[in-house]
């Protein structure tokens, strides 16, 4: 809301600038989000009148005017269609100045001297938006009582500052002047002025009347109609154009404008019904019946269900409550008598039904939040008096006011001690009594040690204790409240084992190269079909979303596959070819969600992805990812997180991996996770050219067998003994089979067997490999002979001989 | 013979004086001192000498002796550090050229801001909560004095999965779930980093984001503590000249509420772009915890008082890290994440 700063002074007194003004507020709850000055670039501008126009000599498209200022006159040529004798215009003199800039100079037209500017609404700063429609062409044409010689910008009001509120939902109060006023008025120690509500001349018998019915008096506890005759449709003065044009409202018609005046000046929402077009002389407000349809003022037709309330005539329905007008009793050019409706809606009706029908407005947004009860028919009155001040309308002398059942201001008590132990302050009883008391608030019983107040019907939002220690807090000072520490039992802070494992996991990765990405927890269905899952894959059990933004945040990823592909083609497309990355996130699944769990299932993930080259320099040539590079990162994990009891088994089943290059990973025999290269029909299905590899692993499963103790192995206190060993092999045997092997074959004594070289080609028959390992061999309690070992040897190299047709290598 | 050994004495000195490797050196002390050696040779003839001669004689040859094996000694040492010399200047080598490259891995911003955030509040006695991203109705909303058609819904725009699930809009349901897991036991520290959704893409708006929620429960808190607790993060996170400012604010689920404010981290508080010239910078919400929420947590406002905060890890790793654009978090760009 654009909340006017000369406006807000006939409320209220008060000497504080602008940013101070903006500054209280803010600290007080109504954040003032900015100001804007609206005269910073004008100067030196008056009202002037026109008092003689002519066609300019050599011009055909200019006038030549004389402008007087009340003392002098001055030669003007202006291009506007619109410049007239006699109008009253803003006229900015020689020295002026004007937005953007622009200062008035002395200049000569097509040979005739021009001595200053009749100014258009557009190059005094007012955008068309807050224009009449013949305002927005040609020069701005004033009322015709305007002022000669006075300043143009007071006039206009320009001299001004809009203030930006960033009102919280419970301040919905301050949609007003008149309770922003109250909230000036206890920040300062003032007091607020309430507009004095009189009329020159009223109706006080007319056949003219209005019989009000209220059927659903739970949705509307109060309806105030008032009839105002005798009206003129046109457009308002400016005084009122102006302060609707500062507080960011289109100004229409003198009724229209006023019933918004009064919307801005005292949070009331009023519509005005053409009276002639209501049918019966009646007002009945009912529930909608479902199906109705209705064609409100924005000209769209719209379908009701049965929870909501409309406002009807006779015969048909002529509103919805609070939120908007029927065409059918719209106020037009020809009306002449207006009913001028003011109700108190209940605020959970109006916001289901503005909800449901999509549309809101300056009407629905007070209502839902919760007006003043209490000041309907003042609203209404108010409205029918600023009609007959600001044209020839008359209205009737008394309104019909349906309230069958008052609403009682709420009562709430606030015990003292609760304040200070709250906020931690010392403030005294009368310092807190004092604080409400200048809010408004009405005591009305006091206990000594507690305190009853009655809240005023402006402030709905106030309805316990805690509602009062909060304004106590925002009017004494959220600076002034004390800096402590919570005293007391305090319990050592940590991470749980689960933390600070996945902490370590984030450690050792790095550590490994790896940087880590983040990627959007929901992705789009087609990526499912992009890795080419098939069709009972678990992963497809996905959880979609009701509302997405897109169909590219369609569903909840199952899998985290998708999020890191994309990420390796963003970074592709952006030269960065050589990646290694990991992202640590949760996937969902459906399962049994919604009929037989109460959510989704939801489990942690870790992805690890390479393509390209490791780190090179000009020493050494780049190491190129492979497969066997991610499967030396997710070692160096297990080993760093204590985890031996790992297998990797070839595997073919799961459609992102190449068939030939891909493993599943088993930890203590449970499947945690696929490792492999990315199946090249998937990498063409992200434009991702060249090798790739990756791993998904199951990080739930990881972490409850990760051992966090470690526990220390003596070194051993006498020398081992190495031994190499190549053998020939046929080439479809596997290094895992071989090693297994060779471990249960070397007994207690064979503490170690690793791969050392793989070679295959000259030299070596088709089909065949040569593939060489180092044993180690250690006893804890002696030293070991030549002799001990090399029996050992001897029966590995038989058993390989049996089992693989192994042939031993010199 | 006396006179044998005085010459080969200063011969072998005046030969010494001359260059040397260290072999060259070598043969010659074998040649003179070694044991077919001119000297060796020399004493060889000792017999020959009358026995009145012999004592004197032997211990002029014995002084000869030490005195070449003494010279060649220094000798030696010198050729050793010449040649050492040389061989050190001839292994210079070029130590402008750059060094291994190693891969160096990196830790996304927001994890790295959660992570360093957790530590702080760590060492203020908090524990770390967690809980599910999928939270239903009453979790996210009803627990935390959000009923239906609250106004305050408007604020969270949220993304359903069936009209009571949705994506947490807030970590707050996580504060709910501790409470009613701690059964009312007190003191509850806790603060809960996670994934949260919202429905807006915009420059400014990411549909996913992260936060951190904290929670303090125990008997007598108040929102002086909440004061302290969130200085002392501040002054950790951004440095011990921070200063916190507290504004009136509206949250459901706290009351009174303040939204918090830290001097500018760019100009220190003297106003600047960054903080459009206020000097602050807003950086979270926060309150002494509803009575009502307290309730639906098992706790009883009348024998416990809380406070809670929330933040946003994207807005806190910005000001951090001085980043410009919130879509670089989800863009994941080596480039930028190798920074970290």
């Amino acid at each position: 809301m654009n909340l006017s700063y000369k406006w807000l002074k006939e409320y209220v007194d008060f000497d504080l600038t602008p940013e101070t003004l903006a500054e209280k507020l803010t600290s007080s709850g109504i954040a003032v989000e900015g100001i804007t000055n609206l005269s910073e670039e004008l100067s030196d501008i008056v009202i002037g009148e026109v008092i003689s126009c002519e066609q300019h000599p050599n011009a055909d498209k200019l006038s030549l005017c004389k402008v007087s200022d009340g003392q002098g006159e001055y030669p003007v040529v202006c291009g506007a269609i619109n410049v007239a004798k006699g109008q009253k215009i803003v006229f900015a003199k020689i020295g002026a100045t004007l937005p953007g800039d622009f200062t008035i100079k002395a200049a000569k037209l097509r040979g005739v001297d021009s001595e200053g500017m009749i100014c258009s609404a557009k190059e005094l700063g007012i955008s068309s938006e807050w224009l009449l429609p013949e305002q927005r062409d040609g020069i701005l044409v004033l009322d015709t009582d305007a002022p000669i010689g006075s300043d143009a910008i007071a006039y206009l009001d320009l001299d001004d500052y809009v203030m930006e509120l960033d009102l919280t939902p419970d301040r919905g109060d301050c949609l007003s002047l008149i309770n922003v006023a109250r909230q000036v008025a206890a920040i300062t120690g003032s007091r607020v002025r309430f507009p004095d509500i009189a009329f020159n001349e009223v109706i006080t018998e007319s056949d003219k009347g209005i019989d009000i019915k209220i059927e659903a008096p739970e949705d509307c506890p109060r309806y105030v109609g008032k009839i105002v005759e005798n009206i003129q449709v046109g457009p308002s003065p400016f005084w009122v154009q102006n302060k609707l044009r500062n507080a960011g409202i289109r100004p229409i018609s003198n009724v229209v404008d006023v019933t918004n005046y009064v919307l801005l000046e005292l949070g009331q929402p009023l519509h005005a019904f053409d009276y002639e077009q209501l049918q019966g002389q009646q007002i009945i407000v009912r529930r909608s019946k479902k199906g109705e349809t209705i064609v409100t003022l924005d000209e769209q037709e719209r379908t009701l269900d049965d929870t909501m309330l409309l406002i009807c005539d006779a015969a048909r329905p002529v509103a919805i409550a609070g939120v908007m007008g029927a065409e059918n009793s719209e106020v037009t050019e020809k009306t002449q008598t207006v009913l001028i409706e003011s109700a108190y809606f209940n605020p959970v009706s109006v916001r289901k039904t503005s909800t449901k029908l999509g549309l809101r407005s300056e009407a629905s947004a007070r209502f839902e939040k919760g007006i003043n009860y209490e000041q309907t028919k003042v609203a209404a009155q108010r409205a029918a008096q600023l009609l007959s001040e600001i044209s020839s309308a008359i209205p009737h002398e008394s309104e019909t006011d349906v309230y069958p059942n008052p609403i009682e201001r709420a009562r709430v008590s606030l015990r003292f001690t609760k304040v200070n132990q709250l906020l931690g302050t010392s403030l005294t009883n009368e310092e807190i009594k004092d604080i409400l008391k200048s809010l408004q608030l009405e005591m009305v019983e006091d206990n000594g040690d507690s305190v009853i107040f009655q809240i005023p019907a402006f402030r709905p939002d106030l309805r316990i204790e805690e509602d009062l220690i909060e304004e106590v807090a925002s009017i004494f000072g959220l600076e002034n409240i004390p800096v402590t520490l919570p005293y007391g039992d305090t319990h050592k802070g940590a991470r749980n084992t689960e933390q600070k494992i996945r902490t370590r996991i984030f450690e050792v990765l790095k550590a490994a190269g790896a940087n880590e990405i983040i990627t959007y927890s929901f992705i789009n269905r087609n990526h499912l079909d992009k890795i080419l899952l098939p069709e009972n894959d678990l992963r497809r059990n996905v959880v979609e979303v009701l509302n997405p933004l897109s169909e590219e945040q369609g569903v909840m990823r199952t899998t985290l596959i998708p999020g890191i592909l994309d990420n390796a083609l963003r970074n592709h497309n952006r030269k960065s070819e050589n990646l290694l990355t990991f992202e640590v996130g949760k996937v969902y699944y459906k399962n049994g969600f919604p009929e037989k769990t109460e959510l989704p299932e939801e489990e942690m993930k870790l992805s690890v992805f390479g393509r390209g080259r490791m780190a090179g320099d000009w020493k050494n040539k780049a190491e190129e990812i492979d497969f066997y590079y991610i499967k030396g990162m997710i070692d160096a994990l297990f080993s760093s997180l204590k985890i031996n009891d790992i297998e990797y088994v070839p595997a073919n089943d799961s459609g992102e991996y190449h068939p030939g290059r891909c493993a599943k990973i088993l930890l203590g025999g449970t499947f945690i996770g696929y490792i492999g290269e990315l199946n090249p029909k998937v990498a063409d299905n992200y434009s991702l050219s060249g090798r790739n590899y990756m791993a998904e692993l199951h990080l739930d499963t990881i972490i409850t067998s990760c051992e966090e103790k470690i526990s220390y192995r003596y070194l051993p206190k006498y020398p081992g003994m190495n031994r190499d060993l190549a053998i020939l092999i046929d080439d479809q045997i596997r290094a895992g089979q071989i090693v297994e092997t060779i471990e249960k074959t070397g007994g207690e004594l064979l503490r170690n067997v690793e791969v050392f070289d793989l070679y295959q080609g000259a030299q070596i028959p088709e089909g065949k490999k040569s593939i060489a390992f180092s044993l180690q061999f250690q006893a804890e309690d002696r030293t070991l002979t030549d002799d001990e070992v090399s029996i050992i040897i001897e029966k590995i190299k038989q058993v390989l001989e049996e089992t693989f047709a192994a042939k031993l290598r010199d | 013979m006396r006179q044998q050994l005085e010459e080969i004495k200063e011969k072998t000195k005046k030969v010494l004086e001359e260059n040397f490797n260290s072999e060259e050196l070598n043969d010659l002390k074998v040649k003179i001192l070694g044991k077919k050696g001119e000297l060796t040779t020399i004493l060889k003839e000792m017999g020959k000498v009358s026995a009145e001669e012999r004592p004197v004689i032997g211990q002029l040859a014995n002084q000869v002796r030490d005195e070449l094996q003494q010279v060649f000694a220094e000798k030696q040492q010198e050729i050793k550090n010449k040649e050492l010399e040389n061989k050190l200047k001839e292994e210079t080598i070029d130590v402008t050229l750059p060094g291994r490259e190693m891969k160096k891995g990196s830790i996304h911003p927001i994890t790295k801001t959660i992570m360093e955030a957790e530590d702080i509040f760590i060492g203020l006695g908090f524990e770390i909560a967690e809980g599910p991203e999928i939270e239903t109705d009453f979790y996210n909303f009803e627990a935390l004095n959000l009923p239906k058609d609250h106004p305050a819904r408007d604020m969270q725009d949220s993304f359903y999965i069936t009209p009571e699930v949705l994506l947490r809009t807030h970590t707050s349901p996580v504060q709910i779930r501790s409470m009613i897991e701690k059964k009312s036991e007190i003191p509850l520290k806790i603060i809960c980093p996670g994934k949260v959704y919202r429905r807006d893409d915009d420059a400014t708006h990411s549909p996913m984001f992260h936060q951190i929620e904290g929670l303090v429960i125990d008997k007598n808190i108040r929102m002086s503590d909440l004061k302290g607790v969130l200085l002392t993060f501040a002054r950790e996170m951004f440095g011990t000249e921070q200063k916190i400012r507290l504004r009136p604010s509206f949250f459901p689920f706290t009351e009174p509420s303040a939204e918090v404010d830290i001097s500018c981290v760019m100009c220190g508080g003297k106003g600047c772009r960054v903080c459009k010239q206020t000097g602050w910078l807003e950086i979270l919400g926060s309150g002494m915890v509803h009575p009502n929420v307290l309730r639906y947590g098992g706790y009883d406002p009348e024998e416990v008082s809380a406070f809670a905060f929330g933040m946003g890890v994207e807005r806190i790793a910005m000001l951090k890290y001085g980043i410009n654009d919130l879509r670089l978090f989800y863009e994941n760009d080596v480039r930028f994440l190798s920074q970290f």
